[in-house]
Formats: structure tokens, sequence, C-alpha cells
């Protein structure tokens, strides 16, 4: 297979208007013979169902949750990026761009980052229009603020709840065209398959969550905006429900797998707490505009404080390690997610980490209370310190906040072209679901960015150039691919409720879960090596057969059944992360989210090999057990020059 | 305060068969408390991790575990629910997923129900359809705008006291704990925070007087109780949205009532 991304010819700057002019157009009275499955109902699937509603495509959209209004999406806290340099402080569509491409460790498209850099001044636009209520200043106009990994002000933000305002936006869209009849909202439903016809993806086979129905949709494209697939991890700041599911049946249809080891360690969480925890909470990147980062520089004081002896107000400032300030005196504390928690783990590794566990390190808020007051420090991230108090029973004004850092984000995905199509015509991938835009690394402030670009302003293009190209027939689902996905679907879920796993003795489908997660964790986390990923390989798969020999199940299908639903979904996390160590162990190198320990500078610092690895790892599935294949798209700079990535 | 094991019994409302709307009136599906006794809880728990457990050892047994909404576990999404000894998201003002069981030191008998109102019907154990919410966004809660608007996001200018309040009201996450404290089971506060959030900013005005219209229209089709002031939903409300809300929300509704063309 040759992958082609389908990159238009021409300079950076004009790829995108180019390619719009370009593309083909569905007259408006043939936009209503097609039928369009957009799966997920996040800022990317919401966004990109409410603007194809709009330009009058009949649009079926599914989500797990019980409405469109919960994806996890609302959990994004700090803001997003757009370059509208309002603050007049050297911004530019060019800088973001640039920016996004380093922060990425230069693992991303030219093209792709362009295009997202371009569109996301309009993006605050829409979502302007639409209500959303963004922080403004005494003036009125918006407010910005900065964020990690950038040196302008370009982050727009309503408090430490802009995800949630922004899909409120998008939802409000999205109830706007079901209340218009151009799209069907489907709740509580799964997806189990997509449905390939004669090479071209014409729609997927769903499971309603509360009857147990399994259920066959047909359509001239499938939109998979479903996510990332950080609860491989168990433990991660990813929604109990967020899962692999969509994208891992895809690819198992063909679609390929984008760069599955890249993932993103937020450095700003709050620690673990004990064995019965069930996920982690993220405290917001920007807090690190205003909080100093530190740990003792005594092992003997760290020790004092694990043990209760002490506490952080006892540790003279001259016995203070600021070490982002220290190592990375231009950047600071904003220094890159990767970077930062890379530090943040190098500190703990060496005994100077705080807390009862010593896996923590200090999030200080009292210069900022000191030189700015408590009263502005509290309506800047209020919401951020109220959370921490009632999840930590500390309170963040006087003591400084423990943070460490866990699994956030996804960079790898589904393989997608410019035009976000998958290696199944037909099936398009937006959001976190693909591999696209981050490249190794993501900055703070881009995910939102990423879901509204694509939902708004780049797939309403794209996939009408696709539909244009083909007849407006429809398959009717009783055909035999339709059957034939139900067939395999009520199968494996009859295996899974058959007397060999009800009456089993086995463990349970969360104990199947954190045990991989572990493995994943300790050999394909923060810092990954070769012989640890071999190990790790060899555990998965050992977990995988035990998995199908004996998981606890209970139940019937025909019913809300929530051990079926996570079977379902940890069943194919054990697939994900065996391929997520298999990339691991092919890039050897390091950049970005993606630590190897045999490939680091002397500084410690990320090592990249651009000679052999500046290529996307395209992974094609060939079956449960049997090895993958891997397809290469070379990346080509020419805008930009490779170099060691600095934040000093 | 340090850690503390807790020993309790928990009352869970176990509801099999979902509850039916027949010819308008709700149909229970039947369902009964039944008790479990609890060992060893953690107070640095959150609420849901000490279901997880109960869940777990149900499975173990062989027994169905109880069904219950929840998916951010951070206060947000608005999934989780649960009624506990007779408030809605328990006894702190907060989210379930945000409850810890340090909030239950010394309580020996904790009981755990699903919201209880006519539209939101119960589908399985704790888990109820709160569908009606969407379908009153969907009457109005929104702004007519398609995608590509092209005015420049700062060409209006607003106060910043005034999108302040617009971001108040906008902080309802829609978990229905409004309508599960009120006696009437009314929707006043949900539907009132979103009508003042888009009455609030110029970009909804065109639309002020049908949005609340509609909104109301449908608040009442699908049969929430009226409002009488009682202040039950602020007072439990976990995001804090404020009464003032259904005050804006009747003075809007009044005005465009008395110039309205839908009458």
């Amino acid at each position: 297979m040759k992958l082609d991304a389908k990159i238009p010819e021409g300079p950076l700057a004009e790829k995108w208007s180019k390619h719009k002019f370009n593309m083909k157009l569905v007259n408006p009275a043939n936009k209503r013979k097609y039928d369009v499955i957009v799966v997920g109902s996040g800022l990317a699937g919401a966004a990109a169902a409410a603007s194809l509603g709009e330009l009058g495509y009949n649009v079926k959209c599914f989500c797990f949750q019980d409405s469109p209004r919960r994806a996890h999406s609302i959990a994004a806290q700090g803001g997003i990026n757009a370059a509208k340099n309002y603050q007049n402080d050297g911004d530019s569509i060019y800088r973001l761009f640039y920016d996004t491409i380093k922060g990425g460790d230069y693992r991303a498209r030219e093209a792709n980052v362009y295009r997202l850099a371009e569109v996301s001044v309009n993006i605050i636009d829409q979502c302007v229009a639409q209500g959303v209520p963004f922080a403004r200043e005494y003036g009125g106009l918006l407010a910005n603020r900065s964020f990690g990994g950038a040196q302008v002000s370009r982050t727009f933000y309503a408090k430490g709840q802009t995800g949630q305002q922004l899909l409120l936006g998008a939802y409000s869209a999205l109830s706007r065209q079901i209340a218009a009849g151009k799209v069907k909202m489907y709740t509580r439903s799964e997806m189990l398959d997509v449905v390939v016809v004669e090479g071209k993806a014409r729609g997927i086979i769903t499971r309603n969550l509360v009857t147990g129905q399994i259920e066959s949709h047909s359509a001239h494209a499938v939109l998979l905006c479903t996510g990332g697939y950080g609860n491989v991890f168990f433990l991660s700041t990813n929604a109990m429900g967020s899962n692999v599911t969509a994208a891992w049946r895809a690819h198992r249809k063909g679609a390929l797998f984008g760069n599955p080891c890249y993932t993103q360690i937020h450095p700003t969480c709050i620690p673990v707490s004990g064995d019965h925890q069930s996920k982690l909470t993220l405290m917001s990147e920007s807090l690190r505009n205003d909080g100093r980062v530190w740990v003792p520089k005594k092992v003997e004081d760290a020790q004092a404080i694990q043990k209760g002896l002490k506490t952080a107000n006892d540790i003279k400032e001259e016995d203070r390690d600021y070490f982002l300030e220290r190592k990375y005196p231009s950047f600071g504390n904003l220094a890159p997610r990767d970077i930062s928690s890379r530090n943040a783990k190098t500190v703990c590794d060496e005994g100077k980490g705080v807390g009862n566990t010593g896996l923590a390190v200090y999030l200080d808020f009292a210069d900022a209370i000191k030189r700015d007051g408590e009263a502005t420090i509290r309506a800047k991230y209020g919401n951020l310190f109220d959370m921490y108090e009632k999840i930590v029973d500390e309170n963040p004004y006087k003591m400084p906040m423990k943070i460490y850092p866990a699994v956030h984000y996804t960079m790898g995905g589904l393989w997608v072209d410019y035009n976000l199509m998958t290696t199944i015509p037909g099936l398009y991938a937006l959001g976190e679901a693909n591999f696209s835009d981050h490249g190794a690394n993501r900055l703070g402030a881009s995910a939102l960015m990423q879901g509204l670009a694509d939902g708004y302003f780049v797939i309403p293009y794209t996939l009408g150039d696709y539909l244009a190209q083909m007849p407006a027939t429809k398959i009717p689902t009783d055909h035999p691919e339709f059957q034939k996905a139900e067939a395999e679907i009520k199968a494996q879920i009859a295996e899974l409720l058959s007397d060999k796993h009800t009456k089993s003795n086995g463990k349970t489908v969360d104990e199947y879960h954190k045990e991989l997660g572990k493995i994943m964790w300790d050999y394909c986390g923060m810092s990954r090596n070769a012989d640890g990923l071999k190990f790790a390989r060899e555990r998965i798969r050992e977990l995988r057969t035990n998995f199908w020999n004996d998981v606890k199940t209970v139940g019937n299908n025909e019913e809300l059944n929530i051990t079926l639903e996570k079977a379902l979904r940890v069943a194919d996390f054990l697939e994900l992360g065996e391929l997520m160590v298999i990339d691991a162990l092919d890039r050897e190198e390091s950049c970005g989210g993606h630590f190897r320990e045999e490939y680091q500078t002397e500084e410690g610092e990320a090592k990249r090999n651009d000679a052999n690895y500046a290529y996307v790892a395209a992974w094609q599935y060939n079956g449960r057990d049997e090895d993958y294949t891997l397809h290469k798209e070379d990346l080509i700079f020419e805008n930009v020059k490779l170099t060691q990535r600095s934040y000093k | 305060m340090a850690e503390e094991l807790l020993n309790f019994k928990l009352h869970v409302w176990r509801q099999a068969k979902a509850d039916k709307k027949v010819n308008g009136s709700l149909q229970s599906g039947g369902g009964k408390m039944v008790t479990y006794p609890m060992k060893d809880i953690s107070t640095d728990m959150s609420f849901l991790e000490m279901l997880d457990i109960l869940n777990e050892d149900l499975l173990r047994k062989g027994e169905e575990p109880v069904a219950f909404d929840h998916d951010c576990r951070e206060g947000i999404c608005g999934m989780c629910s649960l009624y506990i000894n007779g408030h809605p998201h328990g006894p702190e003002q907060t989210t379930t997923c945000q409850l810890h069981m340090r909030s239950f030191r010394g309580v020996k008998d904790i009981y755990v129900e699903p919201w209880r109102a006519k539209a939101f019907p119960v589908v399985k154990d704790l888990v109820v359809d709160r569908g009606a919410f969407d379908r009153i966004i969907q009457a109005g809660g929104f702004i007519s705008v398609n995608t590509g608007v092209n005015v420049d996001a700062n060409e209006i200018p607003i106060p910043k006291e005034i999108a302040d309040m617009a971001m108040d009201a906008a902080t309802c996450i829609g978990c229905g704990a409004c309508v599960a404290a009120c006696k009437n089971a009314s929707a006043m506060l949900f539907v009132s925070a979103k009508v003042s959030q888009l009455a609030l900013l110029p970009q909804g005005y065109a639309e002020r007087k049908t949005r609340v219209e509609k909104m109301v229209a449908q608040m009442d089709a699908e049969g929430f109780g009226s409002c009488t002031n009682t202040g039950a939903c602020e007072a439990e409300c976990p995001k804090e949205i404020s009464l003032t809300n259904i005050a804006r929300m009747n003075r809007e509704y009044l005005f465009a009532k008395l110039t309205s063309d839908n009458v």
C-alpha cells in the first residue's frame, strides 16, 4: 500500500485556499440525497454534524452518553489557541504554525498544521457568534492568556471551563439541526463496526446500550469523531467511558493506525491517592502561568515531607529547587508538557518527590498571591482551586498544590490524508481520533482548536469533494456486508456472555483493565526502553489470551449491561496496547511524548533521529495475534528547519 | 484530616425494568431498596469509587452490578446523578463524582435513589432518561447562526460584567439536580440558565422573544412542574446557578408574551 497524503501543490500559505477552490461541490438540491454518519458528539463530532446538517446533508449522529452535551471535550479546562494577535505581541498564523510544528517535535505534517493555524481565527468568530461567553477585559474585548510552548498570549478561555463552553456552543448548533430534522441523534449508542462495501465505508453497526439491540445504519460516508485512547492506561484524565472501540474496529477493517505510541502525559494532574482510584483529574496547564513548580533540594527534606514530619511551608526558600525555572530560564514553568512531565519524573526518581507516595511535585501560588492578591488568583482559577480542595482535602491558597504527570491525550490515531480521509475511502477521522496535527507532542490549548477546525471548517469542504464524485444510490441494510458485520458482533457478544464467562471464577473486566494499564504505564509511559517494551508485549499477549479464556461477565445482551459494555471496550484496548508497544519499539529515537531511554542528549533531553525516523508510522492490522505491517509516510519539511528543540 | 476506614449500610434502589409513559402518565417499572453492608471504605474514596467496589463484589458473586450514570468524574459532564440521603448529589453542594466518603464520617446508613421526576423516567436502577433537557434546548436554546460567520469576534464589545453574568449562567452542566431537588420537579433553573445566557449577550438579542416562549412551552410539554420560588434548586445546584436567572426568565417571558406575534 502506498500512502498518499494528498497534500496540495503550491506555497504553504496558499495550499488550503487553492485546494478549497479545486475541490468539487455538491449542489444544494443534491445534498439532501446524501446520508452522512457522524460517530461521537464532542467538539469535532458536534461541529461536523451541525455544519453538515446546515449544508443540507442528512446526518445521523451517535454518542454513547445519555446526551451529546456530555462528550469528554466538555472537560477541557484551559483554553483554545487562535492566531488573532489581539494582544499585538507578535503573533501570526505563521508563528502559531511554527510553534505547533516545533512543539510536536517535528513529527507532524506541515500542510495540515498550517491549515489548522489558518482556520484558528475563524473558530473564535464562530464561537462568539454562537454565544460562547469567553473571558473579556473591562473594555469589552476578548481576553487572552499564555500557555505552554508559546511566548505570545493567544489562548482564549472561559474561566477554567473552556471545553465546556465550546462544546455547549457546538451542542446548541447541533440541537438546532436536530430540531430542523437535518440531524437524527442516537444517544446511548456504541459503534461496534464499520461496514465496507466494494472498498468504501458505507455504514456502521451499533449497539443500543439500553435495549442491547444491534442496529445497522447505511450512509454514503462515515466520520469517526471518537476521541483518543488514553484509557488504555486505565488511569488517565479521560472520562470513564472514553474508548478506542470505534477507531479500533475501523482499524481492523483496514484503516491504518498512525503513530500509536505518541501519548501525552500531562504534567499537572492530581497525584494518585490509592488502589481504589478510578480516574485522574487534571489541573489546567493555565495554572502554570502563576504557579511555580518546585521540590525540596535535599532528599532528607523530601523524606520528612513524605512521612508527614514537615510540610511545604517548612522548607526555606534557599532549600527549594524550582527545577523548570532553573533548567529552562526562557520558558520556565511554561515549558511544553512532555518536558515538564519528564522533569517531574526525574526529580521524583531522585527521591525528591513530595506527598505521602513521593510521587508528586509542588505547584506553588504563594508568590502570585503575594503579588496579585488572593482575590485576583481566585477570579482566575477559583473553580480549579475548589476542585482541588474537594479531591485532596487541602486548601491550595494556603498550601502549595501537589501535582504529578498523568496520561491525558493521544497524538496518535487513525492515519488520515490532508482531506481527513482514512485509508478506507469514505471513512474519515476528525479531532483526537486522527493522528494528524500534533506530531509527537501536543501544545496546550491546541486540542480544542483542532477538534473545531476539523468539524467546522475542514470536513464541510473535503467531504463534499468526495460525495460529489459518487452516485447518490443508497445501500439497504439487508446487504450481505451489513448482515455479516452484524453476525460477527452478535457472535462476539454471545461469546462474552457464554457460560464460560458468566460462570467463570476469573478476573473481572476492571481487573484486566487495571493490569493492562499498569503494564502500559510502567513500560510504555513517560519513558521507554527496548527491554521493557519487549517484556510488555509478551505480557499483553498473555493477558489478552487469559481475558478471552476467563474474564468474568454477567447478565444478558438485551438490557443495559455495564459489564458487557466494558468488556467489549477492554477487549479492544488489549489489542491496541500491543500495537502501541510495537510502535514504541520500532521508533528508535526520542521525540516529544515518546522518550526512549537509549536515545537522549547528555542533558537528558529527547534526541531525535531525523535521518531515519522523520516518518509517520502507519500500521496495518492482519489479525488478532498476527504481526502488523508497517507503512511509512515520509514527512517532508519545506518551510521549517529541523533543529534540536530548545526551551532554555 | 487523615484517612479513616468507614463501615456502613448502603441502601440502593434496584429496578430491572424501565418506567414507561402510558397516555402521558408515568408507569413505574417497579423496584425496591436493597441493602448492602459496606466495610473498610476509605474516606479518600469518591462516592462513585465506593460504588465501583460494590459493583466488583456483586460481579464476583455473579450478581448484576448497580447501573448508574457517570462519565468524566471531574464534575463537569453532568452525567452523574444519584439522590443520596435526601439530597441530589448528596450532602455537599457538588456533583456526585466529586463527593468523597470523608463527608460520611459517622454515618451508619446511606440511601441512594435515582432522580425522582415524572419527566425523568427510570431506565434501570439509578439511571434515568434526561432526554427532556435535550428537547428543551432543541426548542430554542441556541443562536441561529450557520458555520462560516464572518464577523470578527471583537466587532461587538461586551461589557465584562455582562459577559461574566452570561458565563455564570452558562456554567450549568444539565445534570438535573435542580429538578430532583424541587418538590414540584420544576425545570425552571435549568431553562432559565440557558435563556439568561443568550438573552444577556448581544448575539442572542434577535431571537430572545421566540426563544423563551418556545423553551418554556417545551418545558411544560415535558411534564415538569411549576416553580413556586422555594429556592431548593439553587441550594442544591452543584454549579451554584443563581435564582436570579429564574427572575430574568420570568421577565423575558412576560415581555415576550405581551408583545409576541406567536399568541
